[in-house]
């Protein structure tokens, strides 16, 4: 099987987000991982090949630092990767991204049998290039998947909507974005980051994949980020329980109308 | 030109964020100037268009067949794409639920508009359309705006008012070819019982590693109960296995904005506060006077929750 992971390099979950003058958030000194829910697609996509045999190739699109990205997959097990990088995808909208992703995937690493994605990326949250790219290649898709099987070309999976869940099954090939607890994630094994330094990691521009700058110009432009307005500490309740809770239910009532 | 609000039914019935995208339509298209029209697919709903009315639409478009009694997304792409391309609308509504964040981009590639996902404001001002969507989980607010001429955008649940109005309400089919779909839902598992949905609750209590172990989440629920709330977990709890993924809040889970969130047991790392920080009245209850959730919390309450939250339940239930 040919199976591919498509995944985004964020933010650390825990960094603090900065603002700059320009209106731009900062990456300056921020610490960089792979998106947690596209952990879970390349984990899926090892397991699937571990099953079935085959290549796990994973695709990214991004500057330099992508590259370690990249590199943390392959040692965790994917046999090759590509990032797309071009100074015309910087700060690219999901439309711009998905476009490179499905012109890869449809000409120079077609042939695939699976690809998986996470269910969004916990920097934008946008959760759009997932079924963005599904459209592209006229596949079908399964989101926010927490369980899967393969048999006999068909994919059967069980997605989280809301309230519920529900179980898909189509032929593949088939998108699959994966949320958590579709798998126990591996780290790399000390053997693995060695072989990973020498496993092929192939970088593309635009041109390389026919693309021009104005194929992939943003539609969606961020005028400008600000931090939310920040909450203040409020009233501090202090007493005997029945007395605390009695002064909470009232607070709750009369001043803040939400019960 | 029109704004186009994507209707959301299930089984039958219209899901409450619909009626939030069309209050937010209305506003939107007064300030525009534009028609509000939307758009109803599946299997035997032509019923439920009146209630669309209530919305102050100019227009209901009826897509009703069989082949479309259960969502998939490429297929109900295909019908929103194709109306799309008939009406030319500036602007499509959807919410920012299961069914609107695998949708509304699949339409948008279809369309190869600019979409902004889970929009917790959009104004029209300067002749232009203006998107505020929360990123890093609610740590910053981007401000988007969409090169034309569709642009398309999903709600956060619960954020926008509900305001009814009128309108000329008229209701039309809309007939288009309908692809076989790529996917067959070959079953459904809906959580039993009458708690509502977290992210379209209005009320919220949640638990963290405070609570000590699985049993803890049972004070946790009747308190939901008595305050008829749904339950949330912290990142912790779920990763303790006290609690399933689907309630998890927070950035790696969902994000939430009821009208009050009791976090009881929960520290408060940033990686929560970043789900829950947009929720309108926090309490916070804890026995660590220190815990960061004091400082995001409206009404704190330190001390042992095992005392605390039996006789809140008891207090409420007093007043019922």
């Amino acid at each position: 099987m040919k199976i591919v992971a498509c995944i985004k390099q964020t933010f650390d979950t825990e960094a603090k987000i900065v603002v700059g003058g320009n209106g731009q958030i900062s990456d300056e000194g921020v610490n960089l991982i792979v998106n947690p829910y596209d952990e879970f697609a390349v984990e899926e996509a090892i397991r699937t090949k571990e099953k079935n045999g085959g290549e796990v190739v994973v695709v990214t699109v991004g500057g330099d630092k992508a590259q370690e990205a990249l590199r943390y997959c392959l040692a965790m097990g994917a046999d090759r990767a590509v990032l797309i990088q071009d100074a015309a995808m910087v700060g690219a909208d999901s439309r711009a991204v998905s476009i490179a992703l499905a012109k890869l995937l449809s000409e120079k690493e077609a042939g695939y049998d699976i690809i998986f994605t996470g269910k969004e990326a916990v920097d934008d949250g946008a959760a759009q290039v997932p079924s963005r790219l599904a459209e592209k290649l006229d596949l079908a898709q399964a989101n926010v998947v927490t369980a899967l099987s393969l048999a006999d070309g068909k994919a059967t999976a069980t997605c989280e909507i809301d309230g519920g869940s529900e179980i898909l099954e189509m032929a593949l090939p088939a998108l699959i974005s994966a949320q958590k607890g579709l798998n126990e994630v591996r780290y790399p094994s000390l053997p693995g980051i060695m072989k990973a330094k020498r496993k092929p990691l192939e970088v593309l521009s635009l041109s390389d994949l026919g693309l021009s700058a104005d194929d992939v110009a943003s539609k969606v432009v961020l005028a400008a980020a600000e931090l939310p307005p920040a909450r203040k500490a409020g009233q501090r309740l202090t007493g005997e329980v029945d007395e605390v809770v009695a002064k909470l239910v009232k607070l709750l009532k009369e001043e803040a109308k939400v019960i | 030109m029109s704004i186009v609000v994507c209707a959301e039914q299930r089984d039958g019935s219209l899901r409450k964020i619909t009626f939030e995208a069309l209050s937010t339509g209305k506003r939107l298209a007064e300030a525009s100037g534009e028609t509000l029209k939307a758009l109803l697919i599946g299997n035997g709903i032509a019923g439920l268009a009146d209630e669309l009315k209530k919305y102050g639409v100019d227009e209901v478009a009826v897509v009703d067949n069989a082949a479309l009694g259960a969502y998939t997304a490429d297929a109900y792409a295909a019908v929103l794409a194709a109306y799309v391309a008939q009406e030319n609308p500036a602007l499509v509504l959807f919410g920012h639920s299961s069914f609107g964040k695998e949708l509304a981009p699949r339409a948008a590639a279809k369309v190869d508009c600019g979409l902004v996902s889970d929009c917790i404001d959009i104004n029209f001002a300067d002749g232009d359309y203006l998107f505020k969507h929360p990123v890093y989980a609610g740590k910053a607010i981007g401000n988007y705006k969409v090169a034309g001429p569709v642009r398309m955008a999903t709600l956060r649940p619960n954020v926008f008012p509900i305001v009814e109005s009128a309108g000329a309400g008229a209701v039309v089919n809309f007939a288009t070819d309908i692809p076989a779909a790529k996917v067959t839902v070959t079953g459904t598992m809906m959580a039993s019982g009458d708690r509502p949905e977290l992210t379209e609750a209005d009320i919220i209590c949640s638990g963290g590693r405070g609570l000590g172990g699985p049993e803890g989440f049972k004070l946790i629920e009747a308190l939901a109960d008595a305050l008829g709330a749904a339950v949330g977990s912290s990142r912790a709890a779920v990763d303790a296995g006290w609690r399933e993924h689907a309630a998890q809040v927070g950035q790696t889970g969902k994000v939430v904005s009821p009208n009050l969130y009791v976090a009881s047991g929960i520290s408060g790392a940033i990686q929560h506060l970043a789900g829950m920080g947009s929720s309108k009245v926090i309490v916070g209850i804890n026995k660590d006077g220190e815990a960061n959730i004091f400082n995001v919390a409206d009404y704190g309450v330190e001390g042992d929750l095992n005392k605390i939250i039996p006789a809140l339940i008891e207090k409420l239930k007093e007043l019922q």
